[in-house]
């Protein structure tokens, strides 16, 4: 009928191909960060002490029971947290692009980590320790909490919630609480404090134990199962506000609810790792490159593709200038930033 | 999928104390193509939006079959009215078949995925716009005329008896113009479209429906209804209304009102 050129499909590897190669990249990256540290193992320990201790019966142990310690006490729940934190940003930074129809959109953006910080910095900055190792991580998602209600309510009125009114709402409410957390930082006259408040703040996952994994595990797990439910309505948000509401969606009711469950995920994420910025923006556009943007398919890749990427940043975190570590959020925004400009170039070009 | 009866009933709609709509009132029978036309800032956009829950009257009513569409759910509302609208998809490189699959929506529940009936109308809607060969093309790619026919594609997975388009024909190429009308037209569902151009209102609309200002101010036939006296009220032109020779429809000339030449 229409006598104009086929646009060329977009060549895809078929998606279980992508999905089969993305885990067996998580899986490497993690063998690696098992692997690495200041006592090397070869990988085919790593398997080994895994494997002896999930089935016992499986694997014979050839090896020192203190590699053994090392490898089950600090360096699995390590490299299982950052996958858990990277998958969560992941996930959340594609359902949040959709959200706010922006594709620049980052979790970081709904000021729900700012509020972390506020709640992580007064416990470091007043030496507050009345639960113990979980001190922190909880005030750090109290934090996040106090931020996500405010910001909901900033972005709310009539039942409706704009993305611009979102998006500013949750901007400003970043700003102001990263100004308090910074003269907490300025104010708090003890050299040793700042030093902790500021690697917090860049994120990390030094002295991470099997404690601090449950939480946020379960928190990204019931999160990304509740964003694959919603994929269709995730994937309506992309056809914009009216058209969305064209096809059944309340808009403006699944807004709110998905910007709860997003901050709610990001806070208990943060509360463990800091504030770790780019990994939620990056991510989603290479995994859209790679499997499209229909949520159905691409939420799953997001997870492990973030979940991967945490991974590795860690290792060259804790390696790079061993035995000093570099705060991950250093190193992910080296990588992001420069993303970033490319991402804007090739948008301006198309 | 047999086409519904809408009902426009006394529906106003205020934004901020300023009246965009008022008082308006129409009857579409079923299966009948009417078209809103008028001025920019006429209303015909915001009635539309009364009919697909974007826009919530402030006053009046809104009928499919005698259901208030205000009362019903979104989902419920979905599978017996489509819209296609001129905000597109942007920015996310969705395939054609994903735009198109949306449609379907309606119909599920949170993890129930596409099954062999939901992409089989899927396919249908694709090939019944002449868009197959386009499935796997990112939608954003597309032409106008293109992406037109991909939204409408959409509409049809909805399967429903109404079908609402605010100015399908914009930005369209003449020809695509005459192929989105005619296609609209060959559906056999109850259609309401706004349209700026009066000569393919006539020619394609069962009924033409002239907005001035929020307010209906005609209704009717196309040969009736476009007048030189109306097109002066409403447009503030000079026009020339005559039966084309060959088609006998009313074609509208509108005089350019250049010195000497304004009045023949």
């Amino acid at each position: 009928m229409i006598g104009t050129a086929v646009p060329r499909a977009r060549a895809r590897l078929s998606y279980w191909l992508v999905l089969a190669l993305l885990a067996a990249v998580v899986g490497a990256a993690a063998t690696a960060g098992i692997a690495a540290g200041s006592v090397a193992l070869a990988a085919g320990d790593v398997w080994g002490i895994v494997l002896h201790r999930l089935a016992p019966a499986l694997v014979e142990p050839t090896w020192p029971p203190v590699r053994e310690t090392i490898v089950m006490d600090v360096r699995v729940p390590r490299v299982l947290l950052c996958g858990v934190v990277g998958a969560g940003l992941s996930v959340c930074g594609m359902a949040l692009q959709a959200l706010v129809r922006n594709p620049l959109a980052d979790p970081m953006l709904l000021g729900v980590s700012s509020g972390a910080t506020v709640g992580a910095v007064l416990v470091l900055v007043l030496n507050v320790s009345l639960l113990g190792a979980f001190s922190l991580p909880l005030a750090a998602f109290a934090g996040a909490l106090g931020a996500l209600t405010l910001v909901y309510f900033l972005a709310r009125s009539g039942g409706r919630m704009t993305t611009v009114r979102l998006v500013l709402a949750g901007v400003a409410t970043a700003e102001v609480l990263s100004a308090v957390a910074s003269y907490l930082v300025i104010t708090s006259g003890d050299p040793r404090k700042t030093e902790s408040a500021l690697r917090w703040m860049l994120g990390g996952f030094g002295g991470t134990t099997w404690d601090l994994v449950p939480i946020p595990a379960a928190a990204v797990l019931l999160g990304t199962v509740a964003l694959l439910g919603v994929s269709r309505p995730l994937n309506l948000l992309l056809a914009g506000e009216e058209a969305a509401a064209s096809m059944g969606l309340n808009v403006h009711r699944f807004r709110g609810w998905l910007f709860v469950l997003v901050a709610l995920v990001v806070g208990a994420v943060v509360a463990v790792s800091g504030a770790i910025g780019f990994v939620g923006l990056m991510l989603p556009h290479v995994v859209r490159l790679l499997v499209g943007a229909e949520h159905q398919r691409a939420l799953p890749a997001a997870a492990l593709l973030g979940a991967a990427f945490m991974i590795a940043a860690d290792l060259a975190a804790r390696t790079l200038i061993a035995p000093q570590e570099i705060p991950i959020g250093i190193l992910t925004a080296l990588a992001g930033g420069p993303f970033f400009l490319w991402l804007m170039r090739r948008r301006a070009a198309r | 999928m047999t086409p519904g009866a809408l009902r426009v009933e006394n529906v106003g709609v205020a934004v901020a104390g300023r009246a965009l709509v008022r008082d308006a009132c129409l009857d579409v029978a079923p299966g009948e193509v009417v078209s809103l036309v008028g001025p920019n800032g006429a209303g015909k956009s915001t009635l539309l939006r009364t009919l697909y829950h974007a826009r919530r009257p402030t006053s009046g009513r809104v009928l499919l079959d005698g259901e208030d569409v205000w009362r019903m759910s979104g989902r419920r509302l979905a599978r017996r009215l489509a819209a296609v609208l001129q905000e597109s998809p942007g920015e996310f490189e969705l395939t054609v078949y994903e735009v198109v699959a949306m449609g379907r929506s309606p119909y599920k529940r949170a993890f129930q995925g596409d099954d062999t009936d939901d992409r089989q109308i899927i396919l249908d809607a694709l090939a019944a716009l002449d868009v197959t060969g386009l499935a796997r093309a990112p939608f954003d790619r597309l032409s106008g005329g293109e992406k037109q026919r991909v939204l409408i594609a959409r509409a049809l997975t909805q399967r429903t008896g109404t079908i609402v388009l605010d100015e399908p024909t914009n930005h369209l190429d003449l020809r695509h113009q005459l192929d989105v009308l005619r296609l609209v037209r060959g559906l056999g569902l109850t259609a309401v479209l706004a349209l700026h151009d009066l000569n393919l209102a006539a020619a394609f609309c069962d009924r033409i429906c002239v907005m001035n200002a929020g307010r209906i101010v005609a209704d009717g036939p196309p040969a009736r209804v476009l007048t030189p006296a109306l097109l002066a009220e409403v447009y503030q032109v000079e026009a020339d209304v005559t039966a084309h020779p060959r088609t006998g429809l009313p074609q509208i000339t509108v005089l350019p009102g250049i010195d000497g030449r304004a009045t023949p």
